[in-house]
């Protein structure tokens, strides 16, 4: 009961935040959310299943990439939004499908390098893929169910709708059968084996999950604000990912919207103060892994808020 | 004379120059249990590990109910119906007892899993700890729980690998009503424990330095001067 309650009390609230907050924040809060999506897909690897992935720019990038050409092609938005989808589904099946040979730091190294690999194939096709410049949008193009998104108030309902349909999504999957065998593999693989658990094909699937959510948000993220480019397959899209979630807290359904908000305001904070907000990510990261290794939520569950999901 | 349900044919296992397991024939009768004793480093959870299917054998054959198994890899296995339980406890620390055991049960029990959950931590005495995280309960509680997990898979063979490590007496004596109160289910244990080998055991194999040394029922091995002599210390009983 109280689960469920937090999770429509948050989505009251960002819906009542559309309407309140002045255009600067509402912008912010919209991009917010879509990385809170790509966070949540992280989180369904990372979190739950506990595969700790270096490459998730990847799929992230992969959706934002074929969004992005098929929309440049003359697709319409809705279309180019399923193969978005299908980029960072198929991109994250396939890397596992290697990757997933190895485990631990290898797992990481693996993916970390289809990452890099795939980031200057992008590169290299410049000429195609708009290199390192990226190309925009055409405004006339984006437009989704009707809704002019290159205005702030449909903006942010898409992305509101987006962020919303994932949450429910992945509370329903944690607390589903596969779900609990996803957290299995976290806890002790050899064990799932022995029950009947195929470690393979399990966490194959929470990897192309995984990867569906993080080609969502890509996807969501070039046709909203109006931008693709390879940029978005840096390395650094794979790091915030997993600094969202260990922020907000691993494993928990409303952990990577959390630490998508906190990072977004505290870099935004730390802008004013300073000329290298970068470093506030740095500190941040150190502070967390000293004091809170489970997150905010995370630890918050550990001291007595149990239901907490 | 019961069917065979378990049929394995020249197991060998090398690991380097070392032959853990060297040509070892072993057949299980359904619902019988059936020990396999000997002294450490005798091979005894290579062999085991061999017929669940975390380790693959370097020779020989493995029968289960009439299929050869001996390629499928250990998760097949558990669902074709062989069931192993850890000789270190390896349960879920950090998840509640009920999602222990709900591992073991959602697959066959869809609709009826809370219900199916509070019978299998009945069965084993942990129905009050059922919210209870499974790495905070006491050793022979999480003992319990292993053994609880393996049952739950409802398995036709179930493999205790050294079951009752560990455990006080009375603990000791729960064991061994729960496990006399398994019907059809065929156990093959492992076990330190002579009394309780003696007080469970149909059949029993030893086993030394990887070779089947002697296989027979209790009072057979009681008397077999090569098993008193590589295991029960030497001194002759009969001498």
């Amino acid at each position: 009961m109280r689960p469920a309650l937090l999770h429509i009390g948050v989505l009251a609230a960002l819906v009542a935040a559309g309407f309140l907050l002045p255009a600067y924040q509402h912008g912010m809060l919209a991009r917010i959310l879509v990385m809170a999506v790509f966070a949540m897909g992280y989180n369904l690897a990372f979190g739950y299943t506990g595969l700790l992935s270096l490459g998730h720019a990847l799929h992230f990038c992969a959706g934002m990439m074929a969004t992005g050409l098929a929309m440049r092609h003359g697709l319409a938005a809705g279309p180019a939004l399923i193969l978005g989808l299908a980029a960072g589904t198929a991109t994250a099946m396939l890397t596992g499908l290697l990757a997933l040979r190895t485990a631990g730091v290898s797992f990481m190294i693996v993916t970390l390098m289809f990452a890099q690999a795939f980031h200057l194939t992008l590169l290299y096709y410049g000429g195609f893929t708009g290199g390192d410049e990226g190309f925009p949008l055409p405004s006339a193009a984006r437009r989704l169910f009707g809704l002019d998104l290159t205005q702030a108030g449909p903006r942010y309902a898409v992305a509101l709708a987006l962020f919303a349909a994932g949450l429910l999504a992945q509370w329903a999957l944690v607390r589903s059968r596969f779900g609990r065998s996803m957290i299995a593999m976290r806890e002790n693989e050899e064990r799932s084996r022995m029950l009947g658990y195929n470690p393979f094909t399990t966490k194959l699937a929470a990897l192309a999950l995984s990867g569906l959510y993080s080609g969502a948000a890509g996807a969501a993220y070039g046709l909203l604000f109006g931008y693709v480019g390879a940029s978005f397959g840096t390395s650094q899209y794979s790091i915030l990912p997993l600094l969202y979630v260990l922020l907000g807290g691993a494993g928990t359904t409303l952990g990577p919207l959390l630490g998508a908000g906190l990072m977004a305001w505290l870099i935004d904070a730390a802008s004013s103060l300073t000329d290298s907000p970068l470093a506030v990510i740095g500190i941040t990261l150190i502070v967390l892994v000293l004091f809170a290794p489970k997150g905010i939520l995370g630890t918050l569950r550990e001291k007595g808020l149990k239901w907490l999901p | 004379m019961a069917a065979v349900i378990l049929e394995a044919r020249g197991l060998s296992r090398a690991f380097g120059g070392l032959r853990a397991v060297d040509g070892v024939d072993l057949t299980l009768t359904e619902g019988e249990i059936h020990a396999l004793i000997g002294p450490n480093g005798a091979g005894k959870t290579t062999l085991v590990s061999l017929l669940s299917g975390r380790l693959a054998p370097d020779q020989g054959t493995i029968r289960f109910a009439g299929e050869d198994i001996t390629r499928l890899p250990a998760q097949t296995r558990v669902l074709r119906g062989i069931a192993y339980t850890f000789q270190i406890t390896s349960i879920y620390a950090g998840l509640t007892v009920f999602d222990n055991l709900a591992l073991a049960l959602q697959r066959r029990h869809r609709r009826d899993l809370a219900d199916a959950v509070t019978q299998a931590a009945t069965r084993i005495g942990l129905a009050p700890y059922l919210q209870t995280e499974a790495g905070t309960l006491s050793y022979g509680h999480q003992r319990l729980l292993e053994i609880g997990m393996g049952l739950a898979l409802s398995p036709r063979l179930l493999i205790l690998d050294e079951p009752t490590q560990g455990l006080a007496n009375a603990e000791i004596e729960d064991f061994l009503t729960l496990i006399r109160g398994l019907t059809g289910t065929t156990i093959l244990l492992i076990e330190h424990n002579m009394e309780v080998v003696m007080a469970l055991a149909q059949r029993i194999t030893v086993l030394n330095m990887g070779r089947v040394l002697a296989s027979g029922t209790p009072d057979a091995i009681r008397a077999d001067r090569a098993v008193q002599d590589a295991y029960l210390g030497g001194g002759h009983a009969a001498d």
